[in-house]
């Protein structure tokens, strides 16, 4: 028994009518924490209840504390019938069970009915004591912290990554249950609920277990999904990243360097090259590296890892398979340094049995070289699940596409998947299980167990090694390479790098040196699923882009429908990705980040929609553009037809080029030796696809020739992507748009943010669409549904939206149905270049006078004890940063030298500081530490205080806010809500239904977070939202699941606005309010 | 083929105050499109009448689902469905209870019953706005009369905090609810001249000085009824006519005091008597209930068309009445002061206010 759960309900307020006659209610409420049940007193005759109750106790396991949600029910007491139910509220306790996150909730809640909707609020209380033995017994994970943010979050730094977690339950789905056919529709949506939220906390549990066997304390990117596989039941099933984190003591780091949103100083500065610097982010990977040489020198490289492919490159059946664009170093030059580094890795990695990682965006110098996309696909059949204990199967399944996707990773040459997610589609008896991600090379730093013992080893050094950087800064600004380390050295591009055998390639693709350092190869495209990582050296600005394709399919039941579907897939996969990628050259851009496809299965079509944001990578070569070709060339209107549509489309590349502002510098580029030869011609290109292919012909998705980029027009499919891709829109001017976290060159961010959902449903006509008319219908429904979006976000112009996220579905048979979450937001166009400077020398001076505390806190630590060396190397890494030469074009270098000479004349005083040493800076730690907790309390205060008046809650997908800091993360929201009508018409349609529920969804995530004394929410994501309708019977019933992170945040101006002892600074500011 | 669901729903609740309005001007969608593409907005952000149409839709609905709760402003606040800025809030609210001036002045005084409700579609007829704009409006006044109705504390001041509205419109509201309950005359044809804006005026000046609330600001009604005593008291005025002596006396204070000061003085020499009694008569009138009502066409009939008649300026009008009223003080045997004056002070500015020349 280690634990008590304390709950008071204290009022209620805007109760429907529930007496007629005498329009009031006499409410009274029932809390229900497992078997357990309380009742309150009948508060007769009000809209506005003060029930004030007891504090009603229940004592409980730490494991039911983790299952379980409280349940409270509001009900309307009858003396003479049964009592009505008024509506319920569930709360997930789970915050409250993690010593850092919540430590009460309280606040108001809409009371939820899953036919009527929101039916007034109730006011809660809820606290949990825990008693200490309860680690003990592993059947709980208390305490494992859940973020579904996908990078380390804000307030936290990495000590290790241990890798990926996955757990998946599976039981009945109550609405398929025979009792389901004499219960009200109400009963069983509460069933439904009441049983994923069970399922959602045991499987969170479960991870949890997982993670603490691991050692460690944290899920990063966790993500959970639900399978509703209708007769043969409901699979709830979720992937993570184990981590372990510490909480960043002091808050008051220079957050602006860590936060790759807020604003210009960062962003500029790793445009100046000062790539690895990120104050904020302890580890990095600058200093350690001399070290390492030292230590390991006497390394062979080992490629026992290199080719593997055969596997995977032939199997096509029933999983076809993609692996596409590529990036690494070629290892000739790295030499022994990089194989080591390798093969550490590797060792590290292959302890595992998936080295996948949900994380899309990464510690600074954890991520080296990235491959490409990897995706792979299955169709299955589904059969009731027999027994619920042993989901088998289902582990079965997913265990072989993961199996696919490693191999897939090592035909690449690289030995871990990052940016890894995993989805379903479900039609009738058929489910398609997908999964994706981006093999990738990591470096050793945050897997190895070893690694902290690196890092005291380090912090012992570390002195020493600091002198010598500061010298060599003050001497060279270019001498990096001294510092030993070449993947290191300009880190804007090293991530581009191929990291697979130059001679023994996975596919043929055109390598060329990297543009900006000229020493390693990359490829000519680069396709990833993660974010663009901050270091990236971009020219211009990004863009969404999208390949929609609808394809047409009998119907058909059972095996013969699989083994339709899956014999489609491959070629749905095939032009998805020209598609891409003729919209990407057309863009003249050369890599895609976060591409997402989605394949979603109907009874008689297949739906594909991928979305990416297309950069132009410094690095990476430009660009051809694309040429049209008619196979008959005799006919002159003909000729005519085609120059016509060259014309337009070399009117539309150039148009975009100025659009995005992609003006590559102008280098000379050399042709180097790559398996095949670049043909630097412009003349046409007959038959490139088929030239190119040979085995692997059909994904064969890296179309090679780089200048020569031909459409063949005689083929139909080259004239549907011809008109798609003049068909796509260009989004209105002072718009722009991504589904990564963040865009290239925009970093001016206000505050102003709009977070939205928007749902479209597209109803077919009977008529017998071929697969173009569908094509062009899901096109349109799309292009549309962007217009729209852009129209009403136009007063927040100039805005960018980002992380805007698709969904597809085919929820009937002649439905289509897209959903988009997306953040709109502003920036100020204007300041870039001025404001965006000074802010920069501001940060600096900030970061440098932050590095003196940080700096002459860890010597003494170490002098004494290594107990806290990873901050030494934290204040190492800002020194160590303006090191690397700056390579990014567009810099201008005389304000940059400017700065690059205050830089060192700062360093010069610091080094002075740091031999002169202090003791003042501990007690300043000491004294900062609690701050999160004071913060919060005084939130709450506010809160409590402030009346009736409600909170303002941001929600956002992005794991951060503009211009503001993120102080502390109270817990992962995860919410599951059903909502039904008998009565569509009279709630305003489909539309009128829809609404109100997504509105009630919103209101409903708002309200936890207040409670839990947050003020926004992010790595917000809609996961779910199943719509069905049947107006003919006046019905329609939803169902949505959404989750993401609540956290309290503060604006950084309240931050700047005070003194320069950041410590008192902070102090100040937590007592400032609310930040809204 | 055709969009069967279309919703777009921001964490903070968009709404566009020119597409709000149009709502509120109850045009129907279609309508509400034909506006907005002749307002240009299309060309301005390159729309289609598509985009608009779903645009307009989303919106009209999401107000109609606000409507319930911008008829309880207070809810607004704290409710938790719809999360719009204070700023936003306050615009919502301050939208939907602002009225046209043509519409209220037509239902000013009456009851506001179902009875009158049927008659809107004549109002809606007779000033063009719609008849759904001038239900919600018709709506808005009952609401507003049926909650301050019971309320004890100064009308304007309840209005404000029932329905957070901004001082300027809570007093246009406080005057409806005022010439609701006393039931003013306001629509015979002598009266059409007068616009919303003076009979407010003038319902200001009564609620200020003549309403219980005006003595006494803790009863209920305070400032809805006429403060009986007062109306009593007037009775006493009737000395004024019926005295031969006072009524030269005040004649002769008045003719020395304008001589030669205004251009009509031959015709206010010769009018005085007539004058002074219309305006005493409807003093001691003020007992009956029916008289009451008719306040404001009396004061037309007694006072401002005789003075029109005779071509006098507003200038020659506010010259006469202060004379008129700063003369009783000085006669020796008139002792009604300070009813005097808590008279005349609201008649001398409500025919100021009333006499357009």
């Amino acid at each position: 028994m280690p634990g008590k759960l304390k709950a008071k309900i204290v009022a209620g307020r805007h109760l429907p009518v529930m007496d007629r006659a005498s329009d009031l209610t006499d409410a009274f409420v029932e809390v229900k924490f497992g078997n357990t049940t309380f009742k309150t007193d009948v508060y007769p005759k009000s809209l506005n209840p003060q029930w004030n109750s007891e504090w009603f106790k229940f004592e409980v396991d730490d494991e039911d504390l983790q299952d379980e949600p409280l349940q409270i029910t509001v009900l309307d007491h009858d003396t003479y019938s049964a009592n009505d139910a008024i509506g319920k509220v569930y709360i997930d306790i789970d915050p409250l069970l993690s010593s850092e996150a919540a430590t009460v909730i309280s606040g108001w809640f809409p009371i939820y009915d899953t036919i009527h909707g929101i039916r007034g609020e109730i006011n809660v209380l809820v606290k949990v004591e825990l008693f200490n033995d309860l680690n003990r017994f592993r059947q709980s994970s208390c305490g494992v912290k859940f973020f579904c943010t996908t990078s380390i979050p804000r307030c936290y730094r990495a000590v290790m990554v241990h890798g990926f977690v996955e757990e998946l339950v599976v039981n009945e789905d109550p609405e398929y249950q025979w009792i389901d056919r004499i219960r009200t529709p109400r009963a069983s949506n509460e069933a439904r609920q009441r049983l994923i939220s069970l399922m959602s906390g045991e499987l969170q549990r479960k991870i949890g277990l997982k993670v603490l066997e691991m050692g460690g304390n944290a899920v990063v990117g966790y993500l959970q999904c639900f399978d509703l596989e209708g007769e043969s039941g409901l699979v709830v099933r979720a992937i993570g990243t184990a981590c372990t984190l510490d909480k960043l003591s002091n808050t008051y780091t220079p957050a602006t360097a860590i936060n790759p949103c807020n604003s210009s100083p960062s962003k500029d500065i790793k445009e100046a090259g000062f790539g690895e610097e990120a104050p904020g982010v302890p580890l990095s990977s600058g200093p350690p590296t001399p070290l390492r040489a030292q230590t390991f020198s006497s390394f062979s490289p080992s490629k026992s890892y290199s080719r593997q492919s055969s596997s995977s490159d032939t199997e096509l059946s029933l999983t076809p398979k993609t692996g596409m664009g590529s990036g690494g170093s070629a290892g000739k030059e790295a030499g022994p340094l990089k194989a080591l580094l390798r093969q550490q890795t590797q060792t590290a990695l292959e302890q595992r049995e998936f080295p996948f990682f949900t994380l899309t965006s990464f510690p600074p110098g954890f991520l080296l070289h990235v491959g490409g996309v990897v995706s792979a696909r299955s169709v299955k059949l589904l059969d009731r699940i027999h027994n619920p204990d042993e989901p088998e199967t289902r582990d079965a399944w997913w265990e072989e596409i993961r199996q696919e996707i490693k191999s897939h990773a090592k035909a690449l040459g690289c030995h871990a998947v990052v940016g890894y997610s995993e989805s379903t589609s479900i039609c009738e008896e058929v489910c398609i299980l997908s999964a994706s991600g981006t093999a990738a090379i990591l470096s050793s730093r945050f897997m190895q167990d070893s690694a902290l013992d690196t890092e005291h080893r380090l912090s012992r050094q570390q002195a020493s090694v600091f002198t010598s950087g500061a010298e060599k800064g003050e001497g060279d600004m270019g001498s990096t390479a001294s510092l030993g380390f070449e993947d290191l050295m300009s880190p804007g591009c090293a991530f581009c790098h191929i990291p697979y055998d130059e001679l023994n390639m996975p596919f043929p693709a055109q390598l060329t040196y990297c543009h900006c350092c000229r020493r390693y190869k990359v490829p000519d495209v680069l396709f990833t699923t993660i974010d663009l990582p901050t270091e990236a050296n971009v020219t211009g600005k990004g863009c969404l882009i999208q390949a929609r394709l609808c394809r047409t399919k009998k119907k058909a039941q059972g095996e013969g429908n699989a083994t339709a579907i899956s014999n489609l897939l491959p070629f749905l996969e095939y032009e998805l990705h020209t598609q891409l990628m003729n919209k990407l050259k057309l863009r003249s851009m050369n890599a895609l980040f976060g591409l997402r496809i989605q394949i979603s299965v109907g009874e008689n079509m297949l739906l594909g929609l991928a979305s990416a944001t297309g950069v132009y990578l410094t690095a990476l070569p430009s660009p051809g553009g694309i040429q049209i070709a008619g196979k008959t060339p005799s006919d002159i209107t003909y000729e005519q037809h085609i120059s016509n549509m060259q014309k337009k489309i070399n009117d539309t590349i150039a148009k975009n080029k100025e659009l995005y502002e992609i003006n590559p510098p102008d280098l000379v580029e050399e042709v180097i030796g790559s398996p095949i030869p670049e043909p630097r011609q412009r003349s046409r290109l007959f038959r490139s696809h088929s030239e190119s292919s040979d085995e692997v012909s059909e994904l064969d998705l890296s179309h090679g020739k780089k200048d020569a980029f031909v459409l063949e027009i005689d083929d139909t499919d080259a004239v549907e992507d011809i008109h798609s891709l003049l068909t796509d829109a260009p989004t209105p001017p002072g718009f722009y748009s991504c589904n990564t976290e963040i865009m290239p060159g925009i970093y001016n961010w206000t505050s102003a943010l709009q977070m939205f959902t928007s749902v479209r449903v597209f109803r077919l006509s009977n008529v017998n669409l071929t697969n173009q008319g569908l094509n062009k219908v899901f096109n349109d429904l799309c292009e549309n549904l962007l217009k729209s979006l852009y129209f009403k976000l136009r007063s927040m112009v100039p805005c960018c939206l980002c992380h805007v996220n698709f969904t597809v579905a085919v929820p009937e048979d002649e439905l289509i149905q897209v959903a988009v979450t997306a953040v709109a937001m502003s920036f100020d166009k204007d300041q870039t270049q001025e404001n965006g400077r000074q802010s920069i020398d501001k940060n600096l001076m900030k970061a440098i006078t932050e590095n003196e505390d940080q700096l002459q806190f860890p010597l003494e630590l170490s002098a004494e004890s290594s107990s806290n060396p990873l901050n030494s190397a934290k204040g190492l890494s800002e020194v160590s940063g303006p090191l690397p030469s700056a390579r990014a074009p567009s810099v201008d270098y005389s304000s940059f030298t400017d700065r690059c000479s205050s830089w060192i004349e700062q360093l010069r005083l610091k080094a002075h500081t740091i031999r002169c040493g202090s003791i003042k800076t501990m007690s300043s730690l000491e004294k900062a530490s609690p701050l999160p907790e004071g913060r919060s309390r005084s939130l709450r205060s506010n809160r409590s205080y402030a009346g009736s008046s409600v909170t303002v809650v941001k929600m956002t997908p992005l794991s951060f806010i503009p211009g503001t800091k993120i102080i502390k993360y109270l817990g992962i929201i995860n919410m599951f809500f059903i909502r039904e009508t008998t009565s569509l018409r009279e709630e305003g349609g489909v539309s009128g239904f829809l609404h109100s529920f997504i509105a009630e969804v919103f209101a409903m995530v708002r309200a936890h977070v207040a409670a839990l004394g947050g003020n926004a929410v992010v790595s917000y994501n809609m996961k779910e939202c199943v719509f069905m309708e049947n107006p003919n019977k006046n019905q329609a019933q939803c169902l949505i699941n959404v989750s993401g992170d609540a956290v309290i945040f503060v604006r950084e101006s309240e931050l700047e606005a005070t003194p320069p002892q950041p410590h008192s600074a902070s102090a100040q500011t937590s007592s400032s309010g609310e930040g809204t | 083929m055709s969009v069967e669901l279309d919703v777009f729903v921001g964490n903070t609740t968009i709404m566009d105050k020119e597409v709000y309005q149009l709502w509120l001007n109850g045009y129907t969608v279609n309508d509400a499109v034909k506006v907005r593409i002749e307002g240009g907005v299309m060309e301005e952000c390159e729309a289609s009448a598509e985009v608009l149409l779903s645009d307009t839709m989303d919106q009209f609905r999401t107000f109609q689902m606000c409507e319930r709760l911008l008829q309880n402003p207070a809810k607004l606040a704290n409710q938790l469905l719809f999360q719009i800025p204070p700023d936003r809030q306050a615009m919502l609210i301050e939208r939907y209870y602002a009225f046209d001036d043509d519409v209220v002045r037509e239902v000013l005084g009456k009851k506001l019953s179902k009875g009158t409700k049927k008659d809107l579609d004549d109002v809606s007829a007779k000033t063009g706005i719609t008849l759904k704009s001038c239900r919600r409006q018709f709506d808005n006044f009952k609401r507003v009369f049926k909650v301050v109705e019971e309320l004890k504390g100064p009308l304007v001041e309840n209005i404000k905090q029932h329905f957070l509205l901004p001082d300027q419109l809570a007093r246009d509201y406080a005057a409806i609810v005022f010439f609701a309950n006393n039931r003013f005359e306001t629509g015979k044809k002598k009266l059409q001249y007068l616009t919303f804006q003076d009979f407010a005026f003038c319902a200001g000046q009564l609620i200020n000085n003549w309403t219980v609330g005006a003595v006494d600001n803790m009863v209920e009604d305070m400032d809805v009824d006429l403060d009986k005593e007062f109306l009593q008291d007037l009775k006493d005025l009737k000395i004024l006519i019926t005295d031969k002596d006072l009524l030269d006396q005040h004649k002769s204070l008045v003719c020395v005091a304008l001589r030669g000061k205004t251009k009509v003085f031959n015709e206010m020499e010769a009018n005085f008597k007539n004058l002074s009694r219309g305006l005493v008569n409807i003093a001691a009138k003020l007992t009956n209930t029916k008289d009451v009502r008719d306040f404001f066409i009396d004061l037309v009939e007694k006072f401002i068309e005789p003075c029109k008649s005779d071509k006098w300026t507003a200038t020659d009008v506010n010259l006469y009445l202060t004379h008129y009223t700063n003369s009783a003080h000085i006669l020796d045997t008139f002792k009604h002061q300070n009813v005097w004056t808590r008279y005349m002070g609201v008649i001398k500015s409500c025919i100021l206010r009333m006499y357009h020349e």
